[in-house]
């Protein structure tokens, strides 16, 4: 792409910013314009569940980049803006006032959408999923409502969204209740382990924890908010404040639209390449095709700066594929849970540390292993050694459980062998 | 509230006048220094926000917690004496006129 050439970001979170940004740092010298539909100028989203919502950072803190700041890289930000249509043959994007943009560079940044409730009440006030800066800011009114009323704040869901917004609100004084409709938490992502020493760590800190739980409906007052949430035993849990964090679904809407392939989130290539050479797209928004044809899916600040630098090389026409180990991060309470690498499939584990003791002090990392083959790393308060682990795991090194076992073997002193 | 001083690793120098309690991080990726990448938004989970604190004015800083020093110990630049996180070094009025170097690198 030349000096001539206009790129469209649709989308101003983490990817959409990174991609325009590296555009920059590629040499890129033609105009770029992010979309974003929030009013406020891009922002951390991953402080919003934690340090923001315990009210240990003010708003302007979440800042990423200001207009101005983008205005300085030749990049214009317009907030407050709807796409409604991309038009692939004519090369123009339509906004929801109607007017067109023309674009010679799509990318799409679209990120995804808290997945909501299906249940009777589902819609009441009080009833809240947490994405953006205006969620959070929803919740955090509602956790002072519930403290100043003495009201029990459920979530619905133990996944990582939950659990930290659990965490936040024992912080705060208040009574939580976590609903999760598995066996144990973190399913998804945690070896059994792992997720039994968080169900530990959680009620150490006074959390009510429900598993298999079956949620009936929620219950409404006569003013609309909600009052609780009726399990299908008949149970109630009295609740001020209804956190939902059951998942996102990817924003492909656009994308499906205009025709573009998509499987529960556009599909790109490791390039962040669709199949129209002028579209790309990053972030959680889309599905990235591996080499061995099936899908993956992350959701990660990781996926959105590293696909985010693939897109705006693949406009540049250089090949720039992501194949770095996915890392994710949790905080809850004083506990950092850093994970690298994808578990899905392990089948046997190894632990660095002292996983059985005291948990107020813990620090150890879960290792595993699928087919013999170190896979995946998760560290609590274990920071060192999740960084070494993604050096393993980028030099496809696997070195055998009992090194990893053994706090004595220098962990980068692997990496050089 | 402190003026801060970052240096680039290519030389370029900009101050920033931070409020009490934003991170040295903030301050920088806010204003689009970027020497600084901040990657997990100052959860201290990255280490991509390393600087190197004047020498002389070290000892002045709380002291890393045991979460940062294991951070730094797998930084992408070198590690020396004064690296630290700048995410973790929050601003008060007794860091006024502080200066901070940029790695070449942070990733």
């Amino acid at each position: 792409m030349t000096a001539d050439d206009t790129v469209l970001v649709i989308g101003a979170g983490q990817a959409g910013v990174q991609t325009a940004e590296a555009l920059r740092t590629l040499g890129f010298a033609g105009g770029i314009t992010i979309l974003g539909d929030e009013v406020h100028a891009p922002y951390h989203r991953p402080p919003l569940s934690k340090a923001w919502l315990a009210g240990e950072m003010d708003a302007a803190q979440l800042t990423m980049r200001s207009a101005d700041v983008l205005a300085r890289k030749n990049i214009t930000l317009r907030s407050g803006v709807t796409v409604s249509f991309i038009d692939r043959a004519a090369k123009t994007v339509r906004l929801a006032d109607g007017s067109s943009l023309p674009y010679t560079g799509l990318v799409l940044a679209t990120g995804a959408t808290p997945r909501s409730l299906t249940l009777p009440g589902a819609s009441a006030q009080g009833v809240l999923a947490l994405r953006s800066r205006d969620h959070a800011l929803g919740i955090a009114e509602h956790m002072a409502h519930c403290l100043d009323q003495q009201l029990g704040v459920v979530v619905i869901g133990g996944g990582f969204i939950g659990l930290e917004v659990a965490a936040t609100a024992r912080k705060k004084g208040l009574a939580v209740t976590v609903l999760e409709a598995a066996p144990r938490l973190l399913g998804r992502v945690l070896a059994p382990v792992l997720s039994d020493w968080y169900a530990a760590l959680h009620r150490s800190h006074g959390v009510e924890l429900v598993f298999n739980a079956q949620i009936a409906a929620l219950e409404v007052d006569v003013a609309g908010a909600v009052s609780g949430v009726r399990l299908a035993d008949g149970a109630v849990i009295s609740a001020g404040l209804v956190v939902v964090g059951i998942g996102v679904s990817a924003n492909d809407q656009l994308a499906a639209a205009a025709g573009l392939e998509c499987d529960r989130g556009m599909v790109v290539d490791a390039c962040g390449r669709s199949s129209d050479e002028s579209i790309v797209a990053a972030g959680d928004c889309t599905a990235r095709r591996l080499t061995d044809g099936s899908l993956l899916r992350l959701e990660s600040v990781q996926n959105a700066t590293e696909q985010g630098k693939s897109a705006a090389a693949a406009l540049m026409g250089q090949e720039r594929p992501f194949t770095a180990t996915p890392w994710f991060w949790s905080d809850q309470y004083d506990k950092k849970l850093q994970m690298a690498g994808l578990s899905m499939g392990a089948d046997s584990w190894a632990v660095r540390g002292d996983m059985a003791g005291d948990i107020n002090v813990a620090s150890f990392s879960v290792f595993h292993y699928r087919q013999g083959r170190l896979i995946a790393a998760d560290s609590v308060n274990a920071g060192k050694d999740h960084l070494a682990v993604r050096k393993l795991l980028d030099a496809q090194v696997s070195p055998t459980p009992a090194q990893l076992a053994d706090s004595s073997c220098e962990l980068a002193a692997l990496i050089k062998k | 509230m402190a003026n801060i001083t970052y240096i680039e690793s290519s030389g370029q120098t900009t101050t920033i006048s931070l409020n009490d309690g934003w991170s040295l991080m903030q301050g920088a990726t806010a204003n689009g220094i970027d020497g600084i990448v901040g990657e997990c938004g100052g959860s201290c989970a990255c280490a991509t926000c390393h600087c190197y604190v004047d020498e002389a004015r070290l000892g002045e800083l709380p002291a890393p917690s045991a979460g940062e020093l294991d951070m730094l110990e797998n930084v992408a630049a070198e590690r020396r004496p004064n690296s630290r996180l700048a995410c973790q070094i929050k601003a008060t009025a007794a860091l006024e006129g502080l200066i901070v170097h940029l790695p070449e690198m942070q990733e």
